[in-house]
């Protein structure tokens, strides 16, 4: 089993500048978390706002850079604050945001979306990029007449649909994935699921996957962490997370979680009943 | 009598490509002291039949129904005057987005005060004695101190406690909150529904709460009426509607659910669904 990606002990403050009265304080938005993922499988990260789980999506995807710690992607110790960005690993990490209507241009048709990663990082022919963005699209579930129209045309999960096929141009080994279901709607928010299994189980891919819904989480992940004010709590495989919650806010957020079933519905109702 | 009562209400849009049914003969009706939930996905209609009984629509929009009675006042036949003094005061209505909804300019308790003294002509120091009442009711520690800050200089939750505040002001008989919760991280959303539920215990209210999520209906409702596309696919009490089912929509949504997935795929609502559109659905 080969590794993808693999944290250890990241730590992340951001420096915030003092204003007129206030003098300039730390943030410790990460502090110091360790993690792992092997190829084909899903890492979960669940927290609320506030809880560093994007800020650590953010230094896997090498936008930001860690204070502290180590990063290997594929093995390779990456480093971006020093010796900056190969096109290389650039290609390994893409990430898909939460909201697929702000994270498309509204000015540019879809086939330049999925070809403006090759434009960008690749040396391909313009009939070249054409053909594999073509591809991208069917593999996503969308047609090759949907090449030439522009992002208002589509329904928010045709656009998560585009997004995931954008971050997909390049063959990436790790796909991190920025709560890409909470903003679209039940029904919807099945297919796109889904579509990302259907995706890992044809190209092996590895995911790493923000979400603050408990029950999407349960159905996706292979390992789970939970973040509290940017310490890792709980870090286990998703059946001993769910199973046996030893942390205090794990147990906290899965009873805050509404429950659907009947048997907690019928229970609410005698409770009302009695008071 | 029937605190709401909606019969056959159709609401369209003027658009450039002619007409937009929105909702299309909905009916409804809520008791006192009862909790509603309306389900839907977006643009199934479930805010925009809402938005029409508070009157807040824009231009565009054509309300027609048989019947829009509310306490037994006839909704349809009132000036946007007459309108204005119930609105706010006997139906009052929460938003999704709790930050987006207040007034950035005004403090907090300026915005709970200014309702009082509209609706209810208190002075200015009874004003001020129910506003901290009404922080210390829906859960804001130093309410003294937070009569004046900021939307900006407080939290998503808090912000969404305000505005509920705000809503409850002048003890309305109508609650409506239309995703209240949609905003906000899960241990916050548990608190809102918590304290929503408990207000409308506590003080005999009718509340309707607009959601697309099947875990807040199975969290606070009594009945709950399912729409898709404008019309009403099912209505039932929330026991019937998790149990059984009776339109295939709701299974559908239903089975939609991450946590009722049975092996490794999740059933989709085309899939089980009706394809094509229901009968009477809009195309």
């Amino acid at each position: 089993m080969t590794r993808v990606v693999e944290g250890k002990n990241i730590v992340r403050d951001y420096h915030v500048g003092g204003g007129l009265f206030t003098g300039p304080r730390t943030v410790h938005a990460v502090k110091g978390v360790s993690f792992n993922v092997d190829k084909g499988k899903t890492l979960a990260i669940v927290g609320e706002s506030g809880s560093g789980k994007s800020t650590l999506a953010r230094i896997i995807t090498l936008i930001d850079p860690a204070t502290a710690g180590e990063l290997f992607i594929d093995g390779k110790k990456v480093d971006i604050a020093r010796g900056g960005l190969t096109r290389e690993m650039r290609r390994k990490v893409q990430i898909v945001f939460q909201n697929p209507y702000g994270s498309l241009n509204p000015r540019q048709k879809i086939g330049d979306v999925l070809g403006e990663p090759l434009l960008i990082n690749t040396d391909r022919s313009a009939a070249d990029r054409r053909d594999l963005a073509m591809k991208m699209l069917k593999k996503v579930g969308l047609g090759h007449e949907h090449y030439n129209r522009y992002p208002h045309m589509f329904s928010g999960g045709q656009r998560q649909r585009i997004a995931i096929a954008r971050a997909l141009m390049l063959n990436p080994s790790l796909l991190v994935l920025d709560e890409p279901v909470s903003a679209l709607d039940l029904s919807v928010q099945a297919q796109v699921l889904n579509l990302l299994a259907d995706l890992q189980d044809e190209f092996q891919l590895t995911y790493v996957f923000i979400s603050h819904d408990l029950s999407v989480v349960r159905y996706i992940a292979d390992d789970v962490m939970v973040m509290y004010l940017g310490e890792a709590v709980e870090y286990g495989s998703r059946e001993e997370v769910f199973a046996d919650p030893k942390h205090s806010y794990t147990k906290t957020l899965f009873a805050a979680t509404p429950r659907a079933d009947v048997a907690s519905i019928k229970a609410r109702l005698a409770k009302k009943k009695a008071a | 009598m029937s605190l709401l009562e909606i019969k056959n209400l159709t609401v369209s849009f003027d658009t450039a490509a002619g007409p937009f049914m929105a909702v299309q003969g909905i009916d409804l009706s809520i008791e006192p002291r009862e909790v509603l939930a309306i389900v839907g996905e977006s643009g199934s209609g479930k805010s925009v039949s809402m938005l029409a009984v508070m009157g807040l629509l824009p231009n565009t929009a054509t309300v027609k129904a048989d019947r829009m009675a509310f306490d037994g006042v006839d909704l349809l036949k009132l000036s946007p005057s007459e309108r204005r003094k119930i609105i706010g005061k006997d139906i009052s209505m929460i938003f999704q987005e709790p930050i987006a909804s207040l007034n950035p300019c005004f403090t907090a308790g300026f915005q709970i005060e200014e309702v009082l003294r509209f609706h209810m002509g208190m002075d200015r120091a009874q004003r001020r004695a129910r506003a901290i009442e009404l922080m210390k009711l829906v859960g804001i520690a130093d309410p003294e101190l937070r009569l004046s800050s900021f939307p900006h200089q407080m939290s998503g939750g808090q912000c969404q406690r305000i505005m509920i505040a705000i809503a409850i002001a002048c003890n309305p008989k109508l609650l409506i909150a239309d995703e209240p919760t949609t905003a906000l991280d899960v241990t916050i959303q548990k608190q809102i529904l918590d304290l929503l539920v408990s207000l409308q215990a506590k003080y005999g209210m009718g509340l309707i709460m607009i959601t697309h999520n099947m875990g807040v209906v199975a969290e606070t409702a009594d009945r709950v009426i399912v729409q898709y596309k404008g019309r009403k696919m099912e209505e039932a009490d929330v026991l019937s509607l998790f149990e059984s089912p009776k339109s295939n929509y709701t299974r559908a949504l239903l089975s939609a659910l991450p946590e009722n997935a049975v092996g490794d795929r999740l059933p989709t609502v085309s899939e089980v669904m009706f394809e094509p559109a229901p009968s009477g659905a809009r195309a």
